[in-house]
């Protein structure tokens, strides 16, 4: 009996000792998942061993065994810079869509196209149907060294060359043969290269793009920081043989889907793909979903992570020379480029505050042959891609956008947007020459769209979702920057929804108020009447 | 000499001044919901105005129960007998120190405008601002309840500000009218205590 009774004391006393060893933290997710998961070394593939002189040749050696990759590849946006919106049906993509940034792909493909994920685009004559000059690398390299040329229509170095010319800096070819034996699933900086740097630069187009976003802290962006959740763009902007999910010619207002499972259609560039329909803990901000967009309140400002975006660019103002003859460039405070000879003006942003709007997922993105005058607004503003929606669509939601400003040239007569060469060592393209007259003709010429000979410039909008870098809860938008009467509120332009805490009725307004200040004025008049009443009566 | 009366129970005690903080809590954050000022910030605002929303429907519960039990809720049964003897007093009759027309006393604790008065409460201010409160809280389920159609939250918002002005002005005369009994704070005590003179000085 005694013996039973030490026993069970032993333990009783030996609980606590559990208790705390599983209390313990767990191991790392990290260094479990740090163990390959791929079944194929690809170093040791005889087919990878080159010498690669070129990338296609990498190509032609991915694809003996990959053997559906190219033509997977040669099915989307990525290749064909081409794609038809879901929505209003109309044929968009870089090809011809219309922007403010850097203006037409055509007559300019040397230079755009080091982008293209395939490699030779030189000019329009381009053969689209040749699998073999799709660029793997570009996405798949895991060494990060990989890099196409700027200016070599999409291939990476193959000869030594000073760059930038004139710098003396001698810059070497590639290993080719060690990054294919290096490939993977595309991280960061894979898509980075191309996305990071839109428009010509780091930060340049998107506002919620940059270089910052290779390495972000966890206050820049939850999803992609080594403390956070440490994703890649591929894990939300999943791929269905080759086919990237999220578009901004089209993106998903409203989720009605929900969490993506296994089952489903395996596209998780939405919010809800992952985090559901009811987020929150509180019902008050669930309640919210339904007319605003999640990125509304939990992207407080974007390019926050220290790389300024551009606001605005006045193309009206390029061309001019310093006192030296030469091309002129003017830098900032900042050391931002403020006036360029070959682009005009520049204005920048740094922790900026998204601009809100209604969206549905209609996006009326204008394509570059599209006649302009009847699509502007009351102060003779094009606004590219208008977004649709309004608080009575129920597909709609409150966005935040980057709304880029621009002034870009036009045909005055034809009333259309232009394709303007701009790139080129020839005799027309505005950066070697700086004469709109000819570098327009020039453009439309080679696009072979019609042009009457007269252009003038034109103000325009573009609107750019704003929908990474993601912040921290705790740093969500407060709810007291919409819920204000202060007329410098987040939401002052969305004026169709009668908003708590900012909007009143004004007839009721004054007669609550009316009704308040009788009843207190009304108490104290009584109360002071009966005092002095009372008083007479007692000095009687 | 005065006659002490028994005349609030220990759980009508307890209802009323945890309603009476929960009310006050309640316009503070709702007047700041409405924009009407910031105290305490619009989220703060909203969650103390849910917590306390709720809180008062519990307490409801529970005395709608003990009126019924008590049979207490025929306090609240109008009459218009000597309605105009109250309105006499409070508007001459109060200043020449004559007597008060109305006995307390346990079974009938209501003067007879008072007992009009609350009733308007109950029967019109209390349905507007619980109503529009309930489907106010309720927002995110209209379209489950297929109710988006029909509600506007600008339609809901703004009757619940009419009523939440009516019910503050209902407080400021209701906190005056403490202040006329045989001394400023007799009422407020004897909602203390539970006991109150009701000869005064007669």
């Amino acid at each position: 009996m005694n013996r039973v009774r030490r026993l069970w004391c032993a333990c009783l006393l030996a609980i606590p000792l559990f208790v705390q060893s599983a209390e313990q933290p767990p191991t790392p997710l990290a260094a479990a998942t740090a163990i390959r998961k791929t079944t194929t070394d690809h170093s040791k593939l005889e087919a990878l061993q080159g010498p690669f002189k070129t990338g296609p040749e990498v190509t032609k050696a991915c694809l003996s065994c990959h053997n559906t990759a190219g033509h997977q590849v040669m099915n989307s946006i990525h290749w064909q810079w081409e794609a038809t919106s879901p929505t209003t049906g109309k044929k968009l993509g870089k090809k011809w869509a219309a922007n403010n940034f850097c203006g037409s792909v055509l007559s300019n493909e040397p230079r755009c196209t080091s982008c293209h994920a395939g490699y030779g685009w030189t000019d329009k004559g381009y053969d689209f149907s040749n699998q073999e000059n799709v660029d793997c690398l570009a996405c798949h390299d895991n060494t990060g060294t990989y890099k196409k040329i700027s200016t070599d229509a999409g291939h990476p170095l193959y000869e030594p060359r000073e760059m930038p010319k004139g710098s003396g800096k001698i810059v070497q070819p590639h290993d080719l043969a060690k990054i294919a034996q290096h490939i993977g699933k595309p991280g960061r900086a894979n898509c980075g290269a191309c996305h990071f740097n839109g428009g010509g630069g780091d930060a340049v187009k998107h506002g919620d793009l940059d270089t910052s976003l290779i390495k972000p802290p966890k206050s820049l962006d939850v999803h992609m920081a080594k403390d956070g959740a440490d994703m890649v763009c591929a894990d939300c902007h999943t791929f269905n043989a080759h086919q990237p999910s999220g578009s901004r010619y089209a993106a998903t207002a409203k989720d009605k889907h929900g969490f993506d499972l296994p089952k489903d259609d395996h596209n998780r560039a939405t919010c809800e793909s992952c985090h559901g329909f009811v987020p929150h803990k509180e019902a008050k901000i669930n309640n919210h979903t339904s007319k605003v967009a999640c990125q509304t309140c939990h992207i407080p400002e974007f390019a926050r992570g220290g790389i300024a975006t551009k606001m605005l660019w006045d193309w009206s103002t390029a061309g001019r020379m310093g006192p030296d003859g030469k091309p002129l460039f003017v830098k900032d405070e900042h050391g931002h480029l403020a006036y360029s000879a070959e682009k005009g003006d520049f204005k920048y942003g740094e922790n900026v505050r998204p601009e809100y709007k209604w969206y549905n997922g209609v996006v009326h993105q204008l394509a570059i042959t599209d006649r302009i005058d009847n699509q502007l607004d009351q102060h003779g503003i094009l606004e590219l891609n208008r977004v649709e929606g309004s608080a009575s669509d129920p597909n709609a939601r409150i966005w935040p956008f980057k709304v880029m400003r621009g002034k870009q040239p036009y045909d005055t007569v034809n009333n259309t947007l232009v394709v303007n060469h701009v790139y080129g060592k020839d005799d027309t393209s505005f950066w070697s020459n700086f004469d709109y007259a000819k570098s327009i003709k020039a453009g439309m010429d080679y696009a072979g769209f019609p042009y009457s000979g007269q252009f003038g410039f034109i103000e325009t909008r573009m609107n750019w979702f704003i929908t990474h870098m993601v912040a921290p809860k705790d740093q969500a938008v407060p709810c007291q920057e919409c819920h204000t009467r202060a007329t410098d509120g987040r939401l002052t332009a969305i004026t169709d929804i009668y908003l708590p805490g900012r909007d009143t009725n004004q007839l009721v307004d004054l007669f609550g108020g009316l009704a308040i200040i009788g009843a207190i004025g009304g108490g104290l008049l009584h109360g002071i009447v009966r005092l002095i009443a009372r008083r007479k009566e007692k000095a009687k | 000499m005065s006659e002490r009366i028994y005349i609030y129970k220990r759980y009508e005690r307890f209802w009323h001044w945890s309603q009476a903080l929960l009310i006050i809590a309640m316009m503070i954050s709702g007047f700041e919901v409405h924009g009407s000022y910031v105290l305490l910030g619009f989220k703060k605002a909203v969650q103390l105005h849910t917590v306390a929303a709720w809180a008062l429907i519990t307490l409801w519960a529970f005395t709608i129960f003990w009126q019924f039990t008590t049979g207490e809720w025929r306090q609240y049964l109008p009459t218009l007998k000597n309605v105009m003897a109250m309105v006499r007093y409070y508007t001459i009759g109060i200043f020449s120190d004559a007597p008060h027309p109305f006995r307390k006393t346990a079974v009938q604790k209501h003067n007879p405008l008072q007992r009009l008065a609350y009733l308007a409460l109950l029967a019109f201010i209390s349905p507007l601002i619980w109503g529009t409160g309930i489907f106010y809280l309720f927002y995110g389920n209209w379209a489950r309840l297929g109710l988006d159609q029909t509600l506007s939250l600008q339609t809901v918002a703004v009757l619940h500000t009419l009523g939440a002005y009516l019910i503050t002005a209902f407080f400021f005369i209701h906190v005056y009218l403490t202040t006329t009994g045989h001394t400023i704070f007799a009422h407020i005590k004897a909602m203390i205590t539970g006991w109150e003179d009701v000869d005064g000085k007669h």
